[in-house]
């Protein structure tokens, strides 16, 4: 049975598993918090382990594959290829960041709350490794319903109406998801889930035609591309925070990253028929939420605009379907998940501190903490892909690939980097700059531990954005092999 | 030494951050050391540079430091490039960017430790920038820098950030920049599509054999960039209001740093624009357009710095003219002259808002020549440079750019002789205002006027002396045959556009009846400035001066067309289509849904902690189960 703890893959797995599993057991509030924390660190340590000691191009020693249920041609397989390996390690960052920036906040039932959240990591990991139908589900699945619990029993007033709302999403989602890939298993030639025989399952134009939007649509809603988008809002603005950097940060990186292993390659056939749909629907939906964002005055709706706008653009390039472009996305999918956590890092300490999220009643934190002003004008300015900033090279490639795709979407996109700056440098104004007024008059500067964090992501922010060869070097290979099922 | 260029923008990345970084430890006086001494040093490895650069066969070089993004297909290699180009306007960066730093170190005495500490940072920021956008090899480092001056002086413009009007400069300054940089992007975009690089190097060659008509896209996207930057129109509007920032602030955005990377872009494009067939009437048309409407304007400004303000517009205006009509050398020398009397008067501004306590408005002014005697004659000189008059610096600039357009096309010539006629009108109206005449400021004011320090006087000074001097850098060959230096030294980055560039020979004799002719229209304009408001105030403004007055409604043009517009769709759509539309869609799918199962009812209502409890024992079991049981 130990058979299972001797290589990287089962192990990242395993670990939040465990942890989760155990969490439920601590009641006592401050353990499960130090618990979960200390035991998040544990895998990012084990994930950048297995960053130094394996190497992303040799696939066989990076994969696992169990016996599962062999009757209907599913083996647990997992694998950590360059793909797999940069999502991961996000899922790794992201728990220990979030955990350690919200460890003052103090949330009833923490043993089921740090224990789901856990369980939601387990999920993710599997998602972003698994190279079996079944398995990509099962995970799939595995991190959508603790999310669910997580958005339903802690957060603002509306909570259960926005939960609702993202279940009835999801649900339809999966369920298309399921037909889909079944549809799909029982095509292949060899009955089988595995990822191979998926890439080579032989469908007529119209079926892939139907699957193509069965996948898209389970796939689009967890992005979210608009106009499946209108759960993200509501969920964002009333989970608890942990929540919301958790979904913003990680989980919608998960409709991204389906969408490249599991709807792009195994139709590859179909996709110069679809893309200009989806890439329309997604520069739409860029400069709809652009535009939204413009006029809100909830610093949290703000954010989750913003990033349905940022993802937008992801999803353009992903199915623009060259180098360039999803070299991009996938830089961009981690640069996008550390710096929102960011955000959401300010927007907590600010609601923490005042109560208030709206802009209009904020003003003038600058003057009482110079240190979070900055932290966050930096994180901001990445947000806007500023040069030297993380968000710039990514976004950068996704433009420079839409562009190659068509001018035109480019420049239409383009916008959008417009809108971005109006929308963020307003919120900078109408929040730090300006006049103290009775809210805002006691804000303490930033603490040790939220402080920690911001430096962190800070520091990659500009590392990343000054010299992104080793993320490269991570996912280089693995964007070749993607790119080779299209130039069959 | 090339290989050590770097050092040139690491000196004040470093000042940036130690300033930044010990805004709260470090006093008042380590900070201007700091960050004077970063931009100083910079200065001198700038002028060893120079010298290497100067030397005979010199080639320029191409100094790589890492790949930056070397992938999918794409080389975009951090480098730099060392020509005669980058290494004149490092010269001009960081000589007068080092004045500025200085005379700042005694502007902001009275600011706070952290905030003084701020604003140096800031300051330094801003010349690493710039310098990054000058040395960089290939469009995309330049595009860095392009950026970061955007932001540089967002930040700055910002800097007294508890005033909203000054936020709201600032955010304008960066959202149209933005919309300039835009078209920069694109062009970048293009030119990776076509030629497979963006490197200078490979791009200008490849240029030759180009469609033509690829070469106008190209040349026109990066011309939308540069109206951005460079404050032309349509994208002007944010820079006179970027006088909102400390003064000194507005002399590095308006001479050694920014505004001039437009004309820096262009310049180093040349081939470019002169193999594109329409770009360059474009761009000449567009600046003078500029350069005439901005003039317009400043002749009834009475804010000391927006008359200043507008003054930059109409000459870079005029510098895009010189771009236009290939007057490449023409443009840059008028950069260079152009930088030290435009510090050297916004300088001399902050030095008599400096003794007039925050006072602006020139209506208020008067008689200060015998208050302020350095600044007064500093001052002098630099609206004698910049109306054109001999044998002052602005006189030889911009009578290239004139010629040139003369060359090409009289038309252009008399327009642009037109905007540097009011040019002359109304900068002698604000010297007269200012300086002459009896003082009409308040009692107080009177009593605490005074000379400023020397760290203010002396940078006046020297920039005085560069702006007197600066034009025998580029003597026109009907003065002295070869005497033409800067014509000489820039050669090789030109010469692919002058071989192909028609030569349009003026005689001498059309030539010195050109120069005499604006000469003495220039000299009377200056004798009526000076006769009438040396006297009298500016009447309330009627009619088409009412007009001037404001801008020519331009901003309210820009409000009416385009923002208003934004924000009324932007709550359409978060009104109107996400609630009742999308939402309206989804929840009646989800009423549809909850009536139809009770399952779905039992889901919502149920107790949550049990599902949790099934849901993690059920998943323990089938891993178990699946995993071990075999």
């Amino acid at each position: 049975m130990f058979a299972a703890f001797d290589n990287f893959p089962a192990l990242l797995i395993w670990l939040p598993l465990i942890g989760g599993l155990v969490s439920f057991m601590i009641r006592d509030e401050q353990k499960v918090k130090y618990w979960a924390l200390n035991f998040s660190l544990l895998t990012l340590v084990l994930m950048c382990a297995s960053l130094l000691y394996t190497d992303p191009r040799h696939y066989a020693l990076n994969s696992v594959s169990y016996i599962w249920l062999p009757e209907i041609g599913s083996s647990f397989s997992l694998m950590l290829d360059g793909m797999s390996r940069l999502l991961c390690l996000l899922t790794a960052l992201a728990f220990p960041l979030i955990f350690a920036s919200t460890y003052r906040t103090s949330y009833g039932n923490a043993n089921q709350f740090y224990g789901l959240m856990l369980l939601t990591q387990c999920g993710l990991m599997g998602v972003f490794m698994a190279v079996d139908a079944l398995v990509f589900y099962f995970f799939w699945e595995l991190a959508l319903i603790p999310a669910y619990f997580l958005a339903s029993k802690w957060g603002g007033e509306k909570r259960i109406q926005a939960a609702f709302k993202f279940f009835i999403y999801t649900f339809a989602g999966s369920l298309f998801l399921l037909i889909g890939i079944i549809y799909v298993y029982l095509k292949t030639p060899d009955q089988s889930f595995s990822i191979v025989s998926f890439y080579n399952v032989a469908l007529t134009a119209k079926e892939q035609s139907w699957l193509f939007w069965a996948f898209f649509i389970a796939f689009a809603i967890k992005m979210p591309i608009f106009p499946f988008h209108t759960w993200q809002p509501d969920v964002y603005e009333q989970s608890a925070t942990p929540v919301t950097m958790m979904l913003s940060g990680v989980m919608v990186k998960m409709g991204l990253f389906a969408a490249l292993r599991w709807l792009t390659p195994v139709f590859p056939d179909i996709l110069k028929d679809m893309d200009n749909i989806v890439i329309g629907l997604a520069i739409v939906g860029m400069l709809y939420a652009s535009c939204i964002a413009m006029v809100q005055d909830d610093i949290k709706r703000l954010v989750a605009y913003s990033s349905i706008a940022h993802i937008g653009l992801m999803a353009a390039a992903i199915f623009s379907a060259n180098g360039l472009a999803v070299q991009g996305t996938l830089l961009q999918m981690f640069n996008h998940g550390i710096n929102i956590i960011g955000l959401w890092i300010v927007v907590h300490l600010i609601e923490q501190q005042t109560g208030v999220r709206k802009i209009s009643q904020l003003g003038g934190l600058a003057q009482k903490a110079p240190a979070l002003a900055i932290l966050l004008v930096v994180i901001a300015l990445a947000n806007i892909a500023l040069p030297l900033t993380n968000a710039f090279v990514g976004e950068f490639m996704m433009f420079a690939g839409l562009y190659k795709f068509n001018p035109w979407y480019a420049a239409a996109a383009g916008l959008s980097i417009i809108l971005a700056a109006v929308y963020m440098l307003n919120m900078i104004r109408n929040v730090f700059y300006g006049d103290l007024n009775t809210v805002t008059a006691s804000f303490r500067d930033v603490m040790p531990r939220e402080r920690v964090a911001l430096v962190l992501i800070v520091l990659f922010v500009f590392a990343i954005g000054v010299y992104p060869e080793p993320m490269f070097d991570m996912i280089r290979q693995a964007s070749d092999v993607w790119l080779s099922r299209f130039n069959k | 030494m090339t290989k050590l260029t770097y050092l040139i923008p690491l000196f004040p990345l470093i000042g940036f951050l130690v300033t930044g970084l010990g805004r709260r430890s470090l006093s008042k006086a380590a900070v201007g050391i700091i960050a004077c001494g970063s931009v100083l040093a910079s200065f001198i490895l700038s002028v060893l540079l120079f010298l290497v650069v100067k030397t005979p066969g010199f080639n320029p070089t191409q100094v790589k430091y890492f790949d930056f993004i070397h992938t999918a297909g794409i080389d975009i290699p951090f480098a730099f490039q060392v020509d005669q180009l980058s290494s004149l306007f490092l010269l001009v960066i960081t000589g007068v960017g080092f004045l500025i730093h200085l005379y700042s170190t005694a502007y902001m005495h009275e600011e706070e430790g952290p905030h003084y500490a701020r604003y140096f940072a800031y300051l330094n920021l801003f010349v690493f920038s710039m310098l990054l956008l000058v040395l960089g090899s290939n469009y995309v480092i330049m595009f860095i820098g392009w950026e970061g001056v955007g932001l540089c002086s967002y930040l700055l413009i910002g800097y007294w950030f508890r005033n909203g009007d000054y936020n709201q400069a600032a955010k304008k300054a960066f959202v149209m920049n933005r919309i300039g940089d835009l078209g920069f992007l694109l062009a970048i975009f293009w030119m990776l599509g076509q030629f497979g690089s963006v490197t200078f190097t490979e791009v200008f060659p490849k240029a030759m054999n180009t469609a033509p008509t690829v070469l106008t896209g190209i040349t026109l996207l990066l011309f939308i960039g540069a109206t951005g930057k460079s404050a032309q129109i349509p994208l002007f509007t944010w820079l006179p209001d970027a006088m909102a920032g400390p003064t000194p602030v507005s002399a590095l955005i308006h001479a050694a740093t920014m505004v001039t990377a437009g004309i820096y872009m262009i310049a180093r494009s040349n081939i470019l624009y002169t193999l594109a067939p329409v770009t360059p009437t474009v761009v000449a048309v567009t600046g003078l357009a500029t350069a005439l409407l901005a003039a317009s304007i400043a002749l009834r400004q009475n804010d000391i710095k927006k008359v200043l303000a507008y003054s930059t517009v109409s000459q870079l205006g005029l510098m895009f003219l010189g771009l236009g009509v290939g007057a490449y050398t023409g443009a840059v020398f008028h950069v260079m002259t152009h930088a030290f009397f435009k510090a050297l008067l916004f300088l001399g501004a902050g030095s008599v808002i400096h003794a007039m306590h925050h006072e602006q408005d020139i209506r208020n002014m008067g008689g200060l020549k015998k208050h302020l005697p350095v600044t007064h004659i500093t001052f002098l000189v630099g609206c004698i440079a910049i109306a054109g008059i001999p044998p002052f610096s602005g006189f030889f600039s911009k009578d290239e750019i004139l010629m040139g357009a003369f060359a090409q096309s009289p038309v252009l010539y008399v327009i642009g002789a037109f905007s540097a006629l009011l040019t002359a009108f109304y900068m002698f109206r604000l010297y007269a205002l200012t300086f002459l005449g009896t003082f009409r400021g308040s009692q107080e004011q009177a009593h605490h006027l005074h000379e400023s320090p020397s760290a203010m006087t002396i940078p006046l000074v020297v920039l005085a002396i560069l702006a007197a001097v600066a034009g025998f850098l580029g003597i026109p060959e009907v003065f002295a045959k070869d005497a033409h230096w800067l014509q000489q030294f820039l050669s090789p980055i030109f010469s692919e556009s002058a071989a192909r560039l028609p030569v349009h020979g003026i005689s001498h004799s059309t030539e010195y009846a050109l120069m005499g002719g604006t000469l003495v229209a220039i000299l009377a304009i200056v004798w009526l400035a000076v006769r009438n408001f040396s006297r009298n105030t500016p009447q309330p403004a009627t009619g088409l001066s009412r007009v001037l007055e404001n801008k020519w409604y331009v901003d309210e043009l820009y409000e009416a067309v385009i923002s208003r517009p934004l924000k009324g769709l932007s709550r359409f759509f978060n009104n109107v289509v996400e609630r009742l539309v999308i939402d309206g869609l989804v929840n009646g799918v989800g009423r549809l849904v909850q009536y139809g199962g009770r399952q779905m009812r039992w889901l919502q209502s149920g107790q949550v902690g049990s599902y949790i409890l099934i849901m993690v024992v059920a998943t323990v079991v089938f891993f178990i189960i699946q995993l071990f049981g075999r």
